[in-house]
């Protein structure tokens, strides 16, 4: 069997990230392993926006609102726990949980719902006014969060204990970098299956040339639509995971800064590739991390590698590295 | 004589003050070919894009199979057998031309939302689609990007796809459109072959191609149809020779 390039590539990097926190835990500074699950959280969320914008060229600039509706159903579910107090939701009371199964799956619920209710709107319209419209929705959504003191408003939810897995101990900081970065690989199996099937064909053709698809028979918006729901549900999952790593959620989870952050980690990473996301966002976390340290103009720098990579490299560094990519 | 495949009736589409589409009436019987002429800019590709569904008429009908589909849409319409080709782009540029055929049969089948099973290895989307392409002659260009197929291999391309969504109807637009002689004729030649299996209603430029297929001609200029008939009705026509064949007499 040969193993293309690409592959490769994937491998070294998936053994890269999975190497760093060990690595770390042996050069004694623990740090690290924060910044490692970071990037597969991060990572995590730029490959649900992979799914809309690398397959279906859904360029969403309102993936925030999903980050952070899976930050806010942690932190929310976690406070109600701590309170003791359930969840009124008008026709049922949820209890509050710390159990991040159950954390993860409210997540991934509300973030398809929202995706679903800004998509039916949004796809209908497409190339910049999908970019605003898309933008505005998640702008909503953050000053929703702003003016909504029951849950902290601007200054945003702690979570006190960090929520818990059975089985795993997630307090100590290497086991919750696995537990993300199991998730991590899951997301990119379903990414990879997704990506090869008949709705990804379908899907990657409606990117290509929509009104051809709609000419032989396949709705582009319902498999536009459903690409989206997919996507929000997984960039949810990450958002709660970030909420858990730093035990803290804040509107600024659904500012358009971090909308523009996913996007940049996809474009630097390799739009459309599997481990684009993942290459984008540990370039992009030691970006922010070295060159954090050194200025505080860390941002413009990342610009200038953001311009490089349009200009210079446009699969981003996946696409550097392992070439143009084949459909078959 | 049996009833018609595809009916428009009265159909009238104005762009401003332009009157694209002017009053037009035509029909496809089972089995013709029923060629569409005219000088450029006459109307011919709006008429199909409200045929297919992608331009709404400002009034008029439109039934096929029997059925009225004026209010239906494009995926609507081609769900129900209506197959088009296009005159300039192709289905999806960076997928080989088997993925693109495959994409038809897939649609055919009915089954776009299948999320796992990888389509590189499914038969039933493989092996219908190699042999459409097998009988538009591409089979072994199957697997270029169709983005680098030449101009004349995209055409075929498009027959395939065609071919694949088991069509009851063919709407071409100017398929022979940047082919060379020699491609035009072996298209000519499956043209004549494809119309056993749908009717076609074919927009063309290439008048050997349209005299040699036809079985009947209609002529578009100004959005208006001038004349209708067999290929030796409308030739002699002396409206058409004035207006578009050119004859100053
Ligand atoms: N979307 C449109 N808006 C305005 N004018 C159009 C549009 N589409 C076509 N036209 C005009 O309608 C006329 C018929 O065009 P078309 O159907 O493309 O002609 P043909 O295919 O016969 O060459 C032309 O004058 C063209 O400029
Ligand atoms: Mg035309």
């Amino acid at each position: 069997m040969t193993i293309s390039r690409e592959t490769a590539i994937n491998v070294t990097l998936a053994l890269i990230l999975l190497a760093m926190p060990f690595l770390a835990l042996q050069l004694g500074k623990p740090f690290y392993v924060t910044l490692a699950t970071r990037m597969a959280i991060l990572g995590l969320a730029a490959v649900g926006l992979n799914l809309a914008l690398g397959l279906g060229g859904l360029v969403s600039f309102g993936h925030a609102a999903f980050f952070g509706v899976g930050g806010y159903a942690a932190g929310i579910l976690a406070s109600h726990a701590f309170a003791g107090q359930p969840l009124n939701l008008g026709l049922f009371a949820l209890p509050g949980t710390n159990q991040m199964l159950v954390v993860w799956s409210v997540a991934v619920l509300a973030g398809g719902l929202l995706a679903a209710a800004i998509g039916v709107i949004s796809l209908r319209t497409s190339g910049v006014y999908f970019i605003m419209i898309t933008l505005a929705f998640a702008q909503m959504t953050y000053y929703f969060a702003i003016s909504w003191p029951a849950y902290g408003g601007e200054d945003g939810l702690s979570i006190t204990i960090r929520n818990v897995v059975p089985g795993i101990n997630t307090l100590i900081p290497i086991n919750y970098f696995l537990v993300c970065y199991a998730l991590l690989l899951t997301a990119l199996l379903i990414f990879a299956l997704i990506r090869g099937s008949r709705f990804g064909a379908a899907l990657q053709a409606s990117r290509q040339n929509k009104l051809r698809v709609a000419s032989i028979g396949i709705a582009p918006f319902r498999i536009g639509l459903v690409a989206f729901i997919i996507s929000g549900m997984i960039t949810a999952l990450s958002g709660a995971l970030y909420a858990d790593l730093n035990r803290f959620v804040s509107p600024s989870m659904l500012s358009w800064h971090m909308s523009g952050e996913l996007i940049i980690i996809v474009v630097l990473g390799g739009v459309g590739r599997l481990w684009g996301p993942v290459a984008g966002a540990m370039l992009f976390v030691v970006f922010e991390f070295v060159l954090g340290g050194l200025t505080e103009r860390w941002q413009f720098f990342l610009g200038l590698a953001l311009l490089a990579v349009v200009l210079f490299a446009r699969g981003g560094l996946v696409g550097f590295l392992a070439g143009r990519m084949r459909h078959g | 004589m049996a009833d018609a495949v595809l009916a428009v009736r009265n159909l009238c589409k104005s762009f401003g003050a332009l009157k694209a589409t002017e009053n037009v009436s035509l029909d496809l019987k089972p089995g013709e070919i029923h060629a569409l002429i005219g000088p450029n800019g006459a109307g011919k590709s709006t008429l199909i894009h409200q045929i297919a569904g992608t331009l709404a008429p400002d009034s008029g009908d439109i039934d096929f199979l029997g059925r009225p589909v004026g209010h239906l849409g494009v995926v609507e319409r081609a769900r129900m057998g209506l197959g088009r080709s296009f005159q300039v782009s192709s289905l999806a540029p960076e997928f080989s031309a088997l993925r693109n055929v495959m994409l038809a049969v897939q649609s055919r089948q009915g089954s776009s939302f299948r999320f796992f099973r990888p389509v590189m290895g499914d038969a039933s989307l493989i092996e219908p689609a190699m042999a459409s392409l097998e009988r538009v002659g591409l089979a072994t260009r199957a697997r270029v990007p169709a983005a680098e197929l030449s101009h004349g291999e995209r055409r075929q391309l498009e027959i395939a796809i065609a071919l694949a969504l088991g069509s009851q109807a063919f709407l071409l637009d100017e398929p022979m459109a940047g082919m060379g002689p020699e491609g035009s004729r072996s298209l000519t030649g499956f043209l004549d072959r494809l119309r056993e299996e749908a009717p076609i209603l074919l927009v063309e430029h290439d008048m050997d191609a349209v005299f040699a297929l036809a079985d009947r001609v209609s002529v578009l200029v100004y959005g208006r149809i001038i004349a209708s008939g067999t290929v030796d009705q409308v030739r002699t026509d002396p409206e058409v020779r004035r207006a578009y064949l050119g004859d100053p007499a």
